[in-house]
């Protein structure tokens, strides 16, 4: 038997420049997508309806990847669609990643009534089914993209805590603490400059897993119609487009799923590399 | 004595956590801009007649006033009544939660059996490409949510190459008469496997979904579980004795190593029947999740507080069983 581990450990580096190489292309699509988008996102002409991608028959090559039912050009909303998932992952995955991991390390160094309080509140919060939860928020706050950011913050702000409190809490126990403690070093100063230092890997690691997560939201609100106006191109929005008219155009489904696959994919890869890399003991 | 001590914390701990859920949701769906009542009238309708309706419905009082009278009458197993559809919440609720549970059980079941084969097979070929391979695909597997599994699912099996129905639960033109809404069950048990086969093929897509994310993990911590064991000395035993490596694995190492996968399971199996709520959604399956979604759109919040609490009654319960196994499964808790 031939030891494969050789090739396992060579994959992080790849695993970075491949999911690195996406996200980049992403940010240039959404960045550019006035100047890249051959057609107006929102232009209907129903004479162009159904258009399929280029390779297919009866494709017009104007509409490199055809067209949804209203004769919308798939490419320009593909690009648009970018812009809101690209502003959605990083705006409500930073905000997720430090209202969580603050709470984590208020809860995991500080302890007491602070930590009670924090850990119930994250029991209730792993009641509720988090897409209901996310669909209830955006009934009551309104469409419209403040509103999915905060649904993100409000439902996802768990998955941070309650990691980073039982790192917090395993690196509190440790030596390096207790004389920094000796040492006169105020509460505040130890929880940043010692705790945080050590626990900012695995921060990083689920910052990016976030991204991807608050992708998928943001797609799942779309799917049901909940998230921004309907007219805006998102890729969940030509999901729900494409789910329907499925049997008569499957490319409609087919691009923007793809575009998703690939983006999830990567942000969550890129989590993976990043951990790997800033591990000491894994390096 | 400590261990009846311990679960009545626990016990205490979830009644805090049910009530804790029911409050925020009852909170939040009162301050919901849009009118309910106004949804239901006809535009031309009177002060008199919202007011009527307002008072009907309760919704003339207090939000503390309201949350009292809802929670007396939840004990007493009256969950009120569905402003849309007018029918009581508990019998809608009732009607729809087998739909939900057999869906999220079979997807368990997929997972468990492929999680676990994958396992055991990657360990019987470590290091070698095999492993690498399932390493791989495990990877991918975890990477993507549900969501984005039913979609290709619904492509690839539903369109591309139509073997499974990629909506409903049960095809209309079958004319079967169930007697309960366990319908996979009853099916079974009266022996029609026409039915059965329909059914499954409605239900396959969207517990594939529903599994694949969960497979990936099991494989994951099975595999390191398993290969910690296999340096063990009753394994180099059952080696010396000449036993074949498939039933080393098998049965010795797996017996020590499933204890940590099984409480993972149960713990993830809540994430899964959180995901029925959009899986359902998308393959218009007719669950409890796809009725808490148009409750939600329609502003049905009689409906919506039912709903939110009978799958905060799931998850918690769910949990509550995963640690009274634990405890059971594990000599050292058992006797402490």
């Amino acid at each position: 038997m031939r030891d494969a581990r050789g090739d396992i450990r060579q994959l992080p580096g790849l695993r970075l420049w491949l999911s690195g190489g996406w996200l980049l292309l992403l940010v240039l699509a959404a960045i550019f997508a006035p100047m890249l988008s051959p057609h107006d996102p929102l232009e209907q002409d129903l004479f162009a309806a159904r258009l399929p991608p280029f390779w297919e028959q009866g494709a017009d090559p104007a509409y490199l990847l055809g067209t949804d039912s209203l004769g919308r050009d798939l490419l320009s909303r593909m690009l648009y669609g970018a812009r809101l998932a690209l502003t959605v992952a990083l705006v409500a995955g930073t905000l997720t990643c430090l209202v969580g991991a603050t709470l984590g390390l208020i809860a995991g160094y500080y302890r007491g009534w602070a930590d009670l309080v924090i850990s119930r509140l994250v029991d209730i919060w792993m009641a509720f089914p988090p897409v209901l939860f996310a669909i209830l928020l955006i009934a009551v706050l309104g469409t419209g993209l403040t509103s999915i950011i905060i649904a993100i913050v409000v439902i996802d702000w768990t998955r941070f805590s309650r990691v980073v409190r039982a790192e917090a809490m395993s690196q509190g126990a440790m030596d390096y603490v207790a004389s920094a403690q000796v040492a006169g070093r105020s509460r505040l100063g130890i929880a940043l400059a010692e705790i945080l230092p050590n626990v900012l890997p695995t921060i990083v690691a689920l910052l990016t897993l976030e991204m991807g997560i608050a992708v998928i939201v943001e797609a799942i609100l779309s799917f049901v119609n909940l998230s921004i106006s309907t007219d805006e191109p998102t890729w969940g929005g030509m999901i729900a487009e494409g789910r329907t008219s499925i049997y008569q155009a499957w490319w409609v489904l087919v691009f923007p799923l793809f575009a998703l696959f690939l983006t999830v994919l990567s942000f969550s890869q890129l989590g993976e590399g990043l951990k790997e890399y800033f591990d000491p003991v894994l390096r | 004595m400590q261990i009846v001590r311990a679960l009545l914390t626990r016990l205490a701990t979830t009644l805090v956590t049910l009530l804790g859920a029911a409050i925020i949701v009852f909170v939040v769906i009162r301050v919901v801009p849009g009118n309910p009542i106004a949804m239901m009238l006809p535009p031309g309708a009177t002060e008199a007649d919202i007011e009527r309706l307002k008072t009907l419905y309760g919704l003339d009082k207090s939000i503390p006033e309201q949350f009292w009278i809802w929670i007396v009458n939840v004990v007493q197993g009256d969950f009120g009544t569905s402003i849309t559809l007018r029918q009581p919440v508990f019998d809608l609720v009732i009607g729809r939660l087998p739909a939900t549970l057999e869906l999220s059980l079979m997807a368990l079941l997929i997972a468990v059996l492929i999680g676990g084969t994958a396992a055991l097979t990657a360990t019987l070929y470590r290091d070698t490409k095999i492993e690498g391979g399932i390493d791989v695909a495990g990877g991918v597997a975890l990477s993507l949510p549900d969501f984005l599994w039913g979609l290709a699912l619904i492509l690839v099996l539903g369109v591309l190459w139509p073997l499974f129905h990629i909506s409903g639960r049960v095809s209309p033109s079958l004319g079967f008469d169930f007697q309960s809404n366990f319908f996979l069950l009853e099916a079974l048990l009266r022996f029609r496997f026409d039915v059965v086969f329909d059914l499954l093929g409605h239900m396959l897509l969207p517990a594939f979904a529903l599994a694949i994310p969960l497979a990936a993990i099991i494989l994951q911590l099975l595999k390191q579980s398993l290969k910690e064991c296999m340096h063990d000395d009753y394994i180099t035993l059952a080696r010396t004795k000449g036993y074949s490596e498939t039933s080393i694995i098998t049965r010795d190492a797996l017996p020590n190593a499933i204890l940590p996968t099984l409480t993972l399971i149960g713990v993830q199996f809540t994430f899964l029947i959180g995901g029925t709520v959009i899986i359902e959604r998308l393959f218009s399956y007719e669950g409890l999740g796809n009725m808490a979604i148009d409750a939600v759109i329609n502003r049905d919040l009689p409906l919506i507080q039912g709903i939110v609490l009978v799958f905060a009654l799931l998850f918690t319960l769910v949990n509550l069983l995963v640690d009274m196994t634990y405890a059971a499964l594990n000599p050292r808790l058992r006797h402490a």
